[in-house]
C-alpha cells in the first residue's frame, strides 16, 4: 500500500463537486429529461401564447405575460418535484441509489449535488423562458432592485421546496412505475388550479382555495409580482401579491419535504430490508 | 492487524416468517480470498448484504474491517469495495469518467488506466453503459468496487454472463488483488471459480454453513470412487474406497469385455451436489418429523 498524502484525501466539498458533476452530465445528456425540462415549457409557452395570447385579463396585462409567470414557476416546480421524484424513484428501483450509498460519498453530499443541480438547471431553464417572454409576448425584465430581490427569493424558496418535496415523493412511490401514476395527476390538476393554464381568479373559489394549500399558487403568484405591472396587484384574488404569505407558506412546505424526506428516504428498494 | 476481516457469530435474518439466515458463523482472515457458494434461495446474497451493511439482521454478532455494518461510518466505506448483484444499463457516463468520478472519492485510489487495463475495457473506455454487454458493465462493476484500493472488496456473483476468456482474465484480476493483500469475499454459481480462486469455500444451504474448509479438504471428503458397469443390460454402480479390489472381483466374475467400466474420482461438483442435497433431505425430514408432531 502507498502512502496517502493529507491533500489528496477527499473531503466533503471536493465530492460534492465530483458528485454535481455527475448528476449534470447524467441530466444533460438524457434526452427525456432535456425534452421534459426545456422543450416542454417552452412548447407550451409558444402554444398557450399564439391561442391565447392577445387576450387580456386585466387592463395592459395579456393572457401571454399571465402565463409567463405561470409557467416560469411550474417549470421550476416540476424540475425539482416532478424530475426529481421520478428520477430517484427509477434510480432506487434499478439499484443506483444502492450503489452510490455503497460508496464513500456522504448522503448529505450527495443531496447538496442532487440540490445544486435543480438549481442549476432551473436557473437555464427560467432565462430560456423569460427570454422567449421578452421577445415574443412583451414581457419585460424586473425594472428595479426591489424586484430582482422578489424574483430572487420566491425563485430559491420555490425551488428548495420543490426539491425538498420531490425527494420526499421518490420515497412514498413504492416503484418506479407508479411514479407517472402518481405525480402526473397531482401536477396537472395543481396547474389547473394554481394559475398556470388557467387565471387564478376565473376558477371556483373552492379549487381556489384547495390551490391556497399547495406551494404552486405562491409560487406562480409571486412570479406574477416580479413580471407583471404593479397595477396587477389589484387584479389577484386578495387584492395585493401577498408576499408575506408567500414566504410564509413557501418556507412551510420547505420544512414539510425536509422532515418526510429525512424521515423516509431509502437507499434500497421497498421489497429489500 | 491480526483482528479478522469479517467475524460473524450466530447471524440470523428473518424475512416474516421466513428464515433466510439461521445462526451463522464465520471468521475470514485478513488476506484470505473467500467464496461462498450455495443455491438460490440459500442465503449467500442476504448474508453478503448484511456483510456490505445494505440489510438489516435480525439477530447474531457482525464485525466487518472492526465495525458493524449496520452503523459504520462513511470512512468505512471506503475501505470496502462493493460489487453487487447484476447490472444496469442506465447511466449516461462513459466508463472512463465513472471510474474517474469514483476515483475521486478515495484517497489512494488506482489509476483509471490501470484498473480499464486490468478488466479488460481501454477499448470500451468511452462506452455508456448501454452500449456495453452484459458482461463487459460486470467488469466495469468489478473495477468501480476496486479503483479506490479496497482492504476487502465483496463480488456478488462477478462472472455471471462473462465468456470463458473473460473468466480467465477476471481470474487474473483477482489473483493480483489477493497479491496487493486485498481480502474477497465473492459468491459465485461455478464451482470451478470458486476452486481455483478461493482459499477457503463456504457452502451455504437453507441458511447455514453445511461445510467450511479448503478447496482441498471439500475434495477429501468424498474419497470414494465410483465404479460403474453394465452388466446383464442393466447399469450398475458401486462407490467404494478401494476400486482396485471391487474391480479384481468383476473381472474374477466376467468373461471378456466388462461393459462401459468407468472409475471416476467425485469432482467439486459431486461434493457440493450431496452437501446441498444432504441439507435438502434434513429439512424435509425435520419438516415431516414435526408435521408427524402435530
Amino acid at each position: 500500500m502507498t502512502a496517502t498524502t493529507a491533500s489528496s484525501a477527499p473531503t466533503w466539498g471536493s465530492m460534492a463537486r465530483a458528485r454535481l458533476g455527475v448528476e449534470l452530465r447524467e441530466f444533460t445528456r438524457s434526452r427525456e429529461t432535456m425534452v421534459f425540462v426545456f422543450l416542454f415549457p417552452m412548447m407550451l409557452l409558444l402554444l398557450f401564447g399564439s391561442v391565447f395570447g392577445g387576450e387580456e385579463v386585466a387592463p395592459g396585462v395579456t393572457f401571454a405575460q399571465y402565463f409567463l409567470a405561470g409557467i416560469v414557476a411550474s417549470g421550476v416546480f416540476n424540475t425539482g418535484f416532478q424530475s426529481l421524484a421520478m428520477g430517484i424513484a427509477i434510480d432506487r428501483d434499478q439499484d443506483m441509489l444502492k450503489r452510490i450509498h455503497g460508496t464513500p460519498l456522504p448522503a448529505t453530499a450527495y443531496f447538496a449535488a442532487k440540490s445544486a443541480q435543480v438549481l442549476i438547471v432551473s436557473v437555464v431553464q427560467v432565462a430560456v423562458l423569460v427570454a422567449i417572454g421578452v421577445l415574443l409576448y412583451d414581457v419585460s425584465l424586473p425594472a428595479d432592485a426591489a424586484h430582482w430581490w422578489t424574483f430572487v427569493w420566491v425563485f430559491v424558496l420555490g425551488t428548495t421546496a420543490a426539491t425538498t418535496l420531490g425527494i420526499a415523493a421518490s420515497s412514498l412511490l413504492r416503484n418506479a412505475k407508479a411514479g407517472s401514476a402518481v405525480i402526473t395527476p397531482i401536477v396537472l390538476f395543481l396547474q389547473f388550479t394554481s394559475g398556470v393554464f388557467l387565471v387564478y381568479t376565473q376558477i371556483p373559489v373552492f379549487l381556489q382555495h384547495v390551490a391556497e394549500i399547495f406551494p404552486l399558487k405562491w409560487l406562480a403568484q409571486g412570479m406574477r409580482s416580479v413580471f407583471l405591472p404593479e397595477s396587477f396587484a389589484a387584479a389577484e384574488a386578495r387584492g395585493s401579491w401577498e408576499h408575506p404569505a408567500t414566504a410564509i407558506v413557501l418556507a412551510l412546505w420547505i420544512v414539510v419535504g425536509l422532515l418526510l424526506a429525512v424521515r423516509t428516504f431509502r437507499w434500497t428498494r421497498h421489497d429489500d430490508n | 492487524m491480526t483482528e479478522p476481516a469479517i467475524s460473524v457469530s450466530g447471524l440470523h435474518k428473518h424475512y416474516g416468517d421466513l428464515l433466510a439466515v439461521d445462526g451463522l458463523d464465520l471468521e475470514i482472515p485478513r488476506g484470505e480470498v473467500f467464496a461462498l457458494l450455495g443455491p438460490n434461495g440459500a442465503g449467500k446474497s442476504t448474508t453478503v448484504e448484511i456483510l456490505e451493511g445494505f440489510r438489516r439482521r435480525t439477530s447474531g454478532e457482525v464485525r466487518v474491517l472492526g465495525e458493524d455494518p449496520q452503523h459504520a461510518p462513511k470512512a468505512w466505506r471506503g475501505r470496502v469495495g462493493v460489487m453487487l448483484q447484476g447490472t444496469s444499463e442506465r447511466g449516461m457516463l462513459t466508463a472512463r469518467e465513472s471510474l474517474q468520478y469514483a476515483a475521486r472519492l478515495h484517497p489512494d485510489p488506482r489509476g483509471v488506466d490501470e484498473i480499464l487495463d486490468a478488466v479488460g475495457l481501454t477499448e470500451k473506455a468511452g462506452s455508456k453503459p448501454a452500449t456495453l454487454s452484459g458482461g463487459q458493465r460486470r467488469r466495469l462493476d468489478v473495477a468501480l468496487a476496486l479503483i479506490g484500493r479496497p482492504e476487502l472488496v465483496f463480488l456478488d456473483e462477478p462472472t455471471t454472463g462473462f465468456d470463458p476468456e473473460a473468466r480467465r482474465q477476471f481470474w487474473t484480476l483477482i489473483e493480483s488483488v489477493r497479491a496487493d493483500g486485498t481480502t474477497v469475499v465473492l459468491t459465485t454459481h461455478y464451482l470451478d471459480e470458486a476452486d481455483h480462486l478461493a482459499d477457503r469455500i463456504g457452502i451455504i444451504a437453507r441458511g447455514r454453513m453445511v461445510a467450511l474448509d479448503t478447496p482441498a479438504g471439500l475434495r477429501a471428503r468424498a474419497a470414494d470412487a465410483r465404479v460403474s458397469w453394465t452388466e446383464g443390460g442393466e447399469t450398475r454402480a458401486e462407490e467404494t474406497a478401494t476400486p482396485t479390489a471391487l474391480l479384481r472381483t468383476l473381472l474374477a466374475r466376467t468373461e471378456g469385455e466388462i461393459e462401459h467400466l468407468e472409475v471416476t474420482h467425485p469432482s467439486l461438483e459431486d461434493v457440493y451436489l450431496r452437501l446441498i442435497g444432504e441439507a435438502a433431505r434434513d429439512a424435509a425430514g425435520a419438516g415431516a418429523t414435526e408435521e408427524a408432531a402435530a
